[in-house]
């Protein structure tokens, strides 16, 4: 970093150096500091880094995105050089650009790169790293790697191949469950062998079931059914993403237990068959089995709950001889009765909310414990210590079925992390990619406060202030459920979603007042962009006068509503058609990413996304963003006589919901299709969605054929 | 009258300058010749307050001098500044030919006269009997002789009066016509106009005409109307257009034309046509002078295309607005093309395939709208600066480099013809407009290939590179990545007077790239790959061109928005001209 402090903020004057260090130089430059020393790592309390405890020289972070630059953080800190591994696209990605070292193992698609074991093998030999660390995903669980690099001497920063083995395997773990004790879902505990075979283990256990792949985790590859012919479709897509996920497409079948909690407690293990709990994780807010928001501890556990499960997670783990951070799940009824789920042997992605409350470093225990050391902490070190919650910035569109992928750059990136108490894990800064190689999350954005309240406060208030720019974001869905009256009062399940939105997530919902300070802010926006308008400098002088009051009509969701605005001592005072009047105070511009201003005197925030120069805006406000088109009265009168453009008759057409790769195609032109029936796969993110028909009818033509790239809203398929 | 002299005819401050009034003894002309020069300096008006008896006789030639220095000045300063004359006493002889000199000359009642001899050399040489007041007082030079200009009751009126009178005149010729609040409503009858205030519209033929302000500056605009003969061009109709222009041009503001028209009137036969030339001598005349827009609103066709071409913008609305010389009908019987009005014509072949229009709407208001908003951004004529406008964001904002590391942001596009011309075009209005030039390149050469070569990409290309070699605004330039053979010259290179270029470290300033000048350096040299590292180890980088001047500095990729605001800065004062010619030959 020295060389880049000689530069100063002026042109680069090394002219002598040669263009390598030069470019280094530049790429240093790159504003990575405040990577580097985020302001929450004083959270870790509990046991902090002992840095003269002997530890590894070298690791190398078999990953990418967030958890690498997370693991990052912690080595350095441990004073661990570092290595990266990276495909093509990620040459200059966060995680690379953090580590010391780092090793291009191969092109875009995961299969060719952070799967590519072999080509990571060969980086962690030339790089002569003494461990590695494999985050989660990717080759987290991946036995074969974890037990080559075992045989090779390099330390697997995790538990041993073989409570991998155990674990990771459903089927397997299934049978552990029970030989420790521990409850089980109802199930056939062995691989499915086809579709019959499915179908009839199906029926014997009882609809609903779900089917999913034994190798399987994070949502993919499983699928739930409640009758035949679901279950036949989800066996065969759920295999077949098993198959292109983890390389693994064994099936198994179980009940669906409907409407539990999902609660995760957190387990540390080590080398000499010591466990500990580090309390639980309340994951009930999901969508397709993904969780959305996570938070700890639980509202729904009490201490003998906490107590009762943890020590049944660390009895698995014992069991096991479980020697590193790892997860068991558990579905919880509303009668507090806990089925053991699957145990995660592995960092989990919601780790932060945990360390939040404990003040725990996980990722320096795993390195710890895989180093060899003994667990120093003891259960009754691991305290619980206010609240913490984590919602996932995804890069996706929450209208469609709570979230769709989307991809794109962000053309414009500003975390909250100025907010105290506020944690953002994340890869990813202004201009990063999300493209369609790779999981779409931005960003884990944590905030932990002395109670669930104020946290949830928080992540609002963080949430409001958040700028994403240039692809489609879930934020809108995360900010509606933090103001969610069931959610305010934590009585959540898994099926939370489905239930409180029942016709999908529309965006918040409008308010009489919500919509006046809305309209009140775009009109105040609108007047200060033709104030703008009308400061010309350098210019022979014209009739220059600056206006002081505007007559609006304000149209949001297609309804035109009249206002006046005035503006008065740093005020503007908006007065409707109804007499109803808001005033906005004159605390912001057009060019702040976010503006903040008072309303009716309470503090608010409204982001002005863009603006067009006919009066069209897009403003996101409560998280939502709306098209707000602010015309002068006058103006306003004409827009009757505009023609209306006709909108594309979608129902005879099946549309790309999101950008990806056609998987296959069903359909064939002339052909009669049912409603309801697929007529093409398409997969995205490796989720494989299948597109049905609206309605029944003769395919007229099929625009795509299998391999193609689709962009979201193509048309694939047109009926007669 | 020597005994009112005292309190009122010393030194007085009147305006901005202090004057000093003579009395009658001429010997103080060298004070009032320096007062007057003083304020020729300045630009500011010269008062006197006269009541002098005449020359001074005891001094004989000497005093008379002083006239003639006096009435020189006068003379000089007519015209350059306001020149007022209160006379307060009685003004005799030699006294009375300065006042006589001034822009205004104004009189007390009953207590100043002006003549050249008085009641009594009168009386000697003519007989006439004529008392003082008669002869040459205030009603005798107001009313009868036309001498003054005004009367007032007593001296103290006279100033104030005076004082009041002085804001309505410019301190000077070099000043425009002082500009005054007025409280009185300046247009009753006008503020119903559905026009924007100060706005005038002449309602007949094909064509509305008028004149408006648009955020607060003036526009000339012309509005053709479907509803009257189809829009069609009459030579009134051309008329009407010709004046708004001709009136556009005299005070320098833009004239925006909004097109509906479905060409010549028939009717009228060659006058029409006579109508459209006119129009097209002013549009050439206009061009570079004042803006010239045009609103495609409505079908165009025939010689009603011609016009928006020779105007600096051409926008257009969308699924309503059309341009085409013949409609489909006329394809259809001479090319046998099966074609739509939108596919011939419409707002998406213009602004996509054959850069007609510049941009498109999605109906009328929305087209009116944008333009307002558009227009503060384009000075109102040649003669103006470009416009300064208000910035909320920070002109030193850093832009977070990852956005500025990711090369395929810009268009990493050869330069073909159409991008050629396109430039050129765009270059050619900034700097007819004063209108600084900053060049972002990344740019790996001219686009090869026969369709490119038989198109006359060498006389497209050309274009592109006239323009910026003529411009003589400010021109900035960025290297972000490529700038490769003769796109580096062509894209506002240091050699065509290029006043400020950059280079980011990932720039690559060479001939070509790694492959084709290995594959010619080495040609049948067997394994190049090798060559092909050194080449891009030497050239592919900003160095070679830095050393030898060609980039001014190597710049982080973050400061940039910071670099090129301290520069423009700077190059608001940039003075160039070229060489005095008719016109340039423009490889056309």
């Amino acid at each position: 970093m020295a060389v880049l402090r000689l530069m100063g903020s002026g042109g680069i004057m090394l002219r002598r150096q040669g263009v390598q260090q030069l470019k280094l130089v530049t790429r240093l430059a790159s504003s990575i500091e405040h990577k580097l020393d985020p302001k929450w790592f004083e959270i870790y309390t509990t046991d902090p880094i002992n840095r003269s405890e002997p530890t590894f020289d070298k690791i190398l972070i078999a990953n990418r995105g967030e958890i690498a630059c997370r693991v990052i953080l912690t080595a350095r800190r441990m004073g661990i050089k570092t290595v990266a591994i990276h495909s093509d696209v990620d040459s200059n990605a966060v995680h690379v650009r953090l580590a010391d070292e780092k090793v291009c193992v191969g092109k875009a698609p995961t299969s060719q790169s952070y799967l590519n074991v072999d080509a990571i093998l060969d980086a962690v030999r030339k790089t002569g790293s003494q461990a590695v660390h494999p985050g989660y995903g990717f080759l987290s669980e991946n036995t074969k790697f974890a037990g080559i690099l075992e045989s090779e001497g390099i330390t697997f920063i995790g538990p041993s191949a073989s409570a991998i083995i155990k674990m990771g395997d459903k089927l397997e773990s299934k049978r552990l469950a029970k030989a420790a004790n521990v409850n089980g879902i109802p199930g056939y505990d062995g691989e499915i062998r086809d579709v019959d075979h499915c179908l009839e283990i199906a029926n014997q256990i009882g609809y609903p079931v779900m089917v999913k792949a034994s190798a399987g985790g994070g949502g993919k590859g499983m699928r739930i059914a409640w009758n035949d012919h679901e279950c036949k479709d989800g066996f065969r897509l759920s295999k077949d993403e098993a198959k292109s996920s983890f390389g693994d497409d064994r099936m198994l079948v179980e009940k669906y237990v409907s409407n539990p909690r999902h609660i995760e407690i957190q387990v540390l293990g080590d080398k000499h068959g010591n466990a500990i709990y580090l309390n639980e994780r309340e994951c009930s807010i999901q969508r397709r089995n993904q969780k959305v928001i996570e938070e700890s501890p639980s509202p729904f556990v009490d201490p003998q709950l906490r107590k009762a499960m943890g020590e049944q997670a660390v009895a698995m783990a014992k069991h096991v001889g479980y020697s590193s951070a790892g997860t068991v799940e558990f579905l919880v009824d509303d009668q507090k009765n806990f089925y053991f789920l699957e145990m995660n042997t592995r960092l989990q992605v919601e780790h932060p909310i945990t360390e939040c409350i404990t003040g725990v470093d996980l990722v320096y225990q795993m390195i710890r414990s895989a180093k060899g050391y003994p667990l120093r902490l003891k259960q009754s070190d691991i305290p619980v210590r206010g609240w913490a919650i984590e919602s996932r910035v995804y890069a996706e569109d929450p209208s469609k079925n709570f979230g769709l992928p989307s991809i794109g750059r962000l053309s414009r990136y500003i975390e909250p992390n100025h907010l105290e108490g506020v944690r953002c894990d994340s890869g990813i800064e202004e201009g990063s990619d999300i493209s369609v190689y790779y999981d779409p999350m931005i960003c884990k954005l944590v905030t932990y406060a002395p109670t669930r309240e104020l946290a949830i406060q928080k992540q609002i208030q963080a949430l409001d202030e958040y700028v994403i720019r240039g692809v489609t974001h879930n934020i809108p869905l995360l900010r509606d459920i933090f103001t969610e009256a069931r959610f305010r009062k934590g009585d959540i399940n898994t099926s939370y979603l489905p239930t409180v939105y029942p016709d999908g997530f529309q965006g918040v919902q409008l308010t009489n007042t919500v919509k006046k300070s809305l309209m009140a802010i775009g009109a105040v926006m609108r007047a200060k962009d033709k104030k703008r308008m009308r400061m010309i400098y350098g210019q022979a002088p014209t009739h220059r006068v600056i206006p002081k009051s505007f007559e609006f009509v304000v149209n949001l969701r297609e309804e035109n509503t009249p206002c006046t605005v005035v503006e008065k001592d740093g005020y503007y005072v908006i007065t409707f058609a109804d007499g109803e009047k808001v005033t906005v105070s004159d605390t912001f511009n057009l060019a702040e990413p976010v503006a903040k201003m008072k309303v009716n005197g309470k503090n608010d925030i409204a982001q002005l996304i863009w603006r067009k120069a006919g009066g069209k805006m897009r403003i996101r406000y409560m998280g939502t963003a709306f098209n707000v088109n602010v015309l002068e009265g006058s103006v306003a009168d004409y827009m009757k006589f505009m023609p209306v453009l006709v909108k594309a008759d979608t129902s005879k057409t099946v549309i790309a919901p999101m950008p990806g790769v056609v998987k296959s195609v069903s359909a064939q032109v002339g052909q009669m299709v049912p409603e309801g029936q697929e007529v093409c796969v398409i997969e995205a993110m490796k989720m494989q969605n299948s597109l049905t028909a609206a309605s029944a009818g003769k395919v007229k033509a099929i625009h795509i054929k299998t391999g193609d790239t689709v962009e979201e809203d193509q048309v694939l398929v047109e009926f007669e | 009258m020597r005994s009112t002299e005292p309190p009122l005819t010393r030194a007085r401050v009147v305006t901005r300058t202090t004057d000093v009034e003579e009395g009658s003894e001429v010997a103080e002309t060298s004070v009032r010749e320096v007062v007057m020069d003083q304020a020729m300096l300045v630009g500011a008006p010269v008062i006197g307050l006269n009541d002098s008896g005449g020359a001074r006789i005891q001094e004989g030639v000497e005093s008379l001098a002083g006239y003639a220095d006096i009435f020189q000045r006068n003379v000089m300063a007519s015209g350059v500044i306001p020149q007022i004359s209160l006379i307060m006493g009685p003004c005799a002889g030699g006294a009375v030919y300065s006042p006589a000199l001034t822009d205004f000359t104004f009189m007390v009642r009953d207590s100043s006269y002006l003549f050249i001899t008085g009641p009594d050399v009168v009386k000697a040489v003519t007989n006439e009997d004529v008392t003082q007041e008669e002869l040459g007082g205030a009603k005798t030079h107001t009313t009868l002789s036309g001498v003054a200009h005004g009367a007032f009751d007593n001296d103290v009126d006279a100033l104030i009066t005076l004082r009041t009178f002085m804001p309505f005149l410019p301190l000077s010729n070099r000043e425009n016509a002082p500009v005054r609040p007025c409280d009185d409503p300046w247009s009753l009858s006008l503020s119903l106009s559905l026009l924007r205030t100060l706005s005038l519209i002449f309602l007949s033929d094909s064509v509305v005409t008028g004149h408006g302000l648009i955020n607060g500056r003036v526009a000339y605009i012309f509005s053709q109307d479907f509803t009257v003969f189809g829009g069609s061009l009459s030579s009134i109709h051309a008329k009407k257009v010709c004046k708004v222009m001709d009136q556009a041009m005299l005070v320098g503001a833009p004239v925006i034309g909004l097109n509906d028209s479905g060409g010549a009137r028939i009717q009228e036969g060659v006058e029409s046509l006579a109508g459209y030339a006119d129009i097209f001598q002013r549009n050439v005349m206009a061009s570079g002078v004042i803006p010239q827009i045009s609103l495609i609103m409505g079908p165009c066709a025939g010689g009603a295309v011609y016009s928006p071409a020779l105007t600096d913008f051409t926008f257009m609305v969308r699924d309503s607005s059309y341009l085409f010389i013949t409609g489909p009908d006329v394809v259809k019987a001479v090319t046998n093309e099966d074609v739509t009005q939108e596919e011939l014509g419409g707002a998406k072949t213009h602004t996509t395939l054959s850069g007609v229009a510049h941009g498109a709407f999605d109906n009328d208001v929305d087209a009116l709208i944008t333009l307002r908003t558009f227009m503060p951004f384009l000075p109102l004529s040649n003669r103006e600066n470009a416009p300064v406008r208000p910035c909320d964001d920070p002109w030193d904002r850093e832009v977070d480099p990852e956005l500025c590391h990711q090369g395929d942001l810009c268009c990493r596009r050869c330069l073909d013809i159409n991008s050629s011309v396109k430039g050129a075009r765009f270059v050619r209005f900034c700097d007819a407009f004063n209108i600084p030039i900053i060049t972002f390149v990344d740019v790996p050469g001219f686009l090869p290939g026969t369709a490119q070569e038989y198109g006359g990409i060498i006389r497209h290309g050309a274009k592109l590179l006239f323009a910026y070699a003529e411009a003589t605004v400010p021109k900035i330039t960025v290297i972000t990545r490529k700038a490769y053979g003769g796109a580096y010259d062509v894209m506002s290179s240091k050699h065509l007077r290029g006043d400020v270029n950059y280079a980011w470290p990932t720039a690559e300033v060479a001939v070509m790239g790694a492959k084709g000048a290995v594959s010619i350096i080495y040609h049948g040299k067997g394994d190049i790959s090798e060559y092909e590292k050194e080449y891009v180890e030497k050239f592919g980088n900003p160095f070679p061109a830095a050393v030898r001047g060609f980039v001014d500095d190597i710049i982080e990729p973050r400061t940039t928005r910071k670099r090129i605001c301290m520069d423009l800065t700077i190059l608001a004062a940039k003075k160039l001209t070229n060489p005095w010619k008719k016109h340039a030959n423009m490889p056309l």
